[in-house]
C-alpha cells in the first residue's frame, strides 16, 4: 500500500501482480488503462475471499455467511458515496457498468420526463454508451438529440453548447473526460450553464474516476457514472449516483426479486431507492471487490498520483513527436494521461499487432466513438493510456517499438 | 523483432499493401459490395465484371489495415480470369486457409502468393482483417450490398 503522503508509482506498481508477468516473452507494458486498468492484490484477494469463505446471498438470510455478505456489499454503498463525495448513500445504485447506469436514466427519462418536441443535448466527443441510448430514448418519445460541436483539438464549444441548451432541453449527457482524446470537460460551468435554465445534467464518470478525486457536490451535476473495473475493481460492477428526487420519480428498470415491497397478484409495491433498481441478485463478489479498490484509492495519494500521471502524459507527448509522421488527435490543454495517435499511414490495428508483439498493450480502432473520430477524418486512432502505475520505462519501450515499426512498414 | 510478426508481415504482403494491385473503382462493374468490419472500422468497396461466367476484371477501394489491403491486392491478382467455378474453389481454400480449421498447409505452388497470408492465423484478432476483402467479393457475386464482418 502506497503511502498516503507521498505517491510512488515504484511501490504503487509492486501492488499489481500482472506487471511483473511477461507477454509474448517480454515484460507487460500495458498502456491500454482506458479500456479497463489492472487490479491490486488486496482487490484480487477480496474477490477470492469472499468465493472461498463468505459467499453467500444478500439480504435474505438469516445466517450467518449471508448477513456478513449482505453487511460488505452495503457497506461498499458508503464507500462509494465517500469515493464521489455524495452525501446520501441511498442514492448509489449498483449496476453492471456506466452503459447500464445510463440506460436506467435513459429509461426513466422515457418513462417519466421526455415529450415530443423536447430536447437532449450531449456532445459530439461522447462514447456511443452516451449516444445510442439517447438516440433511442429520442425514437421512443418523440424527443430530439442535440449535439455540441468540439474543435479541432479536441475541446467542447462552450459558446455553441450555449447555444444548443434552452427551456427545451430536458437533460444535458455529458462525458466528464473523452476515453478517445483525454479531455477533460468543464463540468462545473456547463452545470451551472445547465442549472440556470433548470436542466438536470448527468456526468459520464468512467474516464475521470481512474485519474483524479471527484466529487460530486463540487461539480453540482445530477447523475454521475462510473464503472468498476476502470478504478482498478472488478468487471461487471458500476455505480450509478443520481439525487434522491429523480431516482423516486423513476420507474423500475428491471423488475423481479430483491427489489419489490410487497408482492401480490392484485398489485405489487417496490422497495424506495436503492433497491427499486437492483432487481435480482447483483454482482456481490465485485461489489465487495469495488469496495476494496475505494479502500486502496483512498489509501492513496491522489493528487500525487495525478501528478506523476500528468508528468507521463508530458513525456510521452513530447516523445512521440519527436518521431517523424506521428500525429496527435486531441490536443486540448485540460487533458488526462490519453493519447490517440496515428503514425504516417499506417493504420493502427498494425500498429497495435505490431506493438503486441513486443508485450506493449495498446487499444487500436474507433475507442465506440464513431461520430468523434469522423469529425478528425480519421476511421481510428492507436491510444496509448497511462495508469498511475506505469513508469518512464513503458513509454521508453512504447518509443522505441514505434521507432522500429517505421522502419519495418517504411 | 518476433519470428511470428515476420510471418504475418511477409514482404509479399508489405509489398502489397504499399502498391495495392488492381486498385481504384471500376467502371461498368456488372457487380459491387461494400465490405464493413465494425470492430476496426475497415472499409473496402470491391467491383466485379462477370461475363459468360468468368471474372473479366476485379478491382477495390478500401481504407484499412496493411493485412486486408494486401488480401484484397492478392485477390484481385487470383480472380482475374477465373470462371465462376474457379473462383468458388478459390473462395473455399483461402477460408480454409485462413482460419486454419483445417490445418489447410499453406502451399506457394498452388496457393501463389495468396500462402503469404497463412502466417495471420497465429493472430486471431487479424483473421478477419484478412477475409474481409473475400467476404466482400462473396456478397457482390451473391448481389448483396454488404458484407459485414465481426
Amino acid at each position: 500500500m502506497t503511502d498516503a503522503q507521498t505517491f510512488d508509482y515504484r511501490r504503487a506498481r509492486a501492488d499489481f501482480p500482472i506487471l511483473a508477468t511477461e507477454v509474448r516473452g517480454k515484460p507487460l507494458t500495458y498502456l491500454d488503462n482506458a479500456a479497463t486498468a489492472q487490479k491490486p492484490v488486496c482487490v484480487i484477494d477480496a474477490v477470492d475471499r469472499y468465493y472461498r469463505a463468505q459467499n453467500s446471498n444478500i439480504h435474505r438470510g438469516v445466517h450467518f455467511l449471508s448477513e456478513q455478505a449482505t453487511d460488505a456489499y452495503e457497506g461498499t454503498r458508503a464507500k462509494a458515496s465517500r469515493f464521489i463525495g455524495a452525501a446520501d448513500q441511498d442514492e448509489i445504485i449498483f449496476v453492471r457498468g456506466t452503459t447500464e447506469g445510463i440506460n436506467l436514466i435513459a429509461h426513466g427519462f422515457t418513462e417519466s420526463v421526455l415529450q415530443p418536441g423536447d430536447e437532449i443535448l450531449i456532445t459530439h466527443m461522447e462514447h456511443h454508451a452516451n449516444i445510442v441510448p439517447w438516440q433511442i430514448a429520442a425514437q421512443k418519445t418523440g424527443a430530439i438529440l442535440k449535439v455540441a460541436p468540439v474543435d479541432d483539438r479536441g475541446v467542447l464549444d462552450m459558446e455553441a453548447f450555449e447555444a444548443l441548451l434552452s427551456e427545451k432541453t430536458k437533460l444535458v449527457s455529458v462525458v466528464h473526460v473523452s476515453n478517445a482524446l483525454g479531455t477533460i470537460n468543464p463540468v462545473k460551468t456547463i452545470v451551472e450553464k445547465a442549472h440556470a435554465l433548470n436542466v438536470p445534467v448527468l456526468v459520464d464518470g468512467a474516464q475521470s474516476t481512474p485519474h483524479m478525486p471527484v466529487n460530486v457536490a463540487e461539480l453540482g451535476c445530477d447523475f454521475f457514472l462510473f464503472s468498476g473495473h476502470k478504478v482498478f475493481g472488478p468487471t461487471g460492477v458500476g455505480v450509478l449516483w443520481g439525487k434522491r428526487e429523480w431516482l423516486e420519480r423513476f420507474s423500475p428498470y428491471q423488475s423481479g426479486g430483491d427489489m419489490i415491497e410487497k408482492v401480490d397478484f392484485d398489485g405489487t409495491t417496490y422497495k424506495g431507492i436503492p433497491g427499486k433498481f437492483e432487481a435480482g441478485t447483483p454482482h456481490i463478489a465485485g461489489v465487495i471487490g469495488l469496495g476494496v479498490a475505494f479502500d486502496y484509492l483512498n489509501g492513496m495519494d491522489r493528487l500525487g498520483a495525478l501528478q506523476h500521471e500528468i508528468d507521463l502524459l508530458n513525456a510521452a507527448t513530447e516523445q512521440l513527436l519527436a518521431i517523424d509522421g506521428v500525429r496527435i488527435i486531441g490536443t486540448a490543454p485540460e487533458k488526462a494521461s490519453v493519447i490517440s495517435f496515428l503514425i504516417d499511414d499506417i493504420h493502427p490495428h498494425d500498429i497495435g499487432t505490431f506493438l503486441d508483439a513486443g508485450g506493449i498493450a495498446i487499444r487500436a480502432g474507433h475507442h465506440c466513438t464513431q461520430p468523434l473520430l469522423k469529425r478528425f477524418g480519421v476511421p481510428a486512432t492507436a491510444r496509448a493510456s497511462f495508469a498511475f502505475y506505469n513508469d518512464f520505462e513503458d513509454i521508453e519501450r512504447l518509443v522505441e517499438a514505434l521507432t522500429k515499426m517505421k522502419q519495418f512498414f517504411g | 523483432m518476433s519470428d511470428d510478426l515476420h510471418e504475418l508481415y511477409q514482404d509479399i504482403i508489405l509489398d502489397h499493401n504499399k502498391r495495392p494491385r488492381h486498385y481504384g473503382v471500376l467502371a461498368d462493374y456488372t457487380h459491387r459490395a461494400e465490405g464493413y468490419n465494425p470492430l476496426c472500422g475497415d472499409k473496402m468497396d470491391v467491383f466485379l465484371i462477370v461475363k459468360d461466367g468468368r471474372i473479366k476484371a476485379v478491382q477495390f477501394e478500401a481504407a484499412c489495415c496493411a493485412i486486408c489491403n494486401a488480401s484484397a491486392s492478392m485477390m484481385t491478382d487470383t480472380l482475374t480470369g477465373k470462371t465462376l467455378e474457379e473462383a468458388e474453389a478459390a473462395f473455399a481454400r483461402v477460408g480454409e486457409m485462413l482460419s486454419g480449421e483445417l490445418e489447410l498447409e499453406a502451399d506457394l505452388s498452388v496457393d501463389g502468393e495468396i500462402a503469404a497470408l497463412a502466417g495471420v492465423r497465429k493472430f486471431p484478432a487479424r483473421i478477419k482483417c484478412a477475409t474481409l476483402p473475400w467476404h466482400t467479393y462473396g456478397a457482390a457475386l451473391r448481389g448483396d450490398a454488404r458484407a459485414v464482418t465481426e
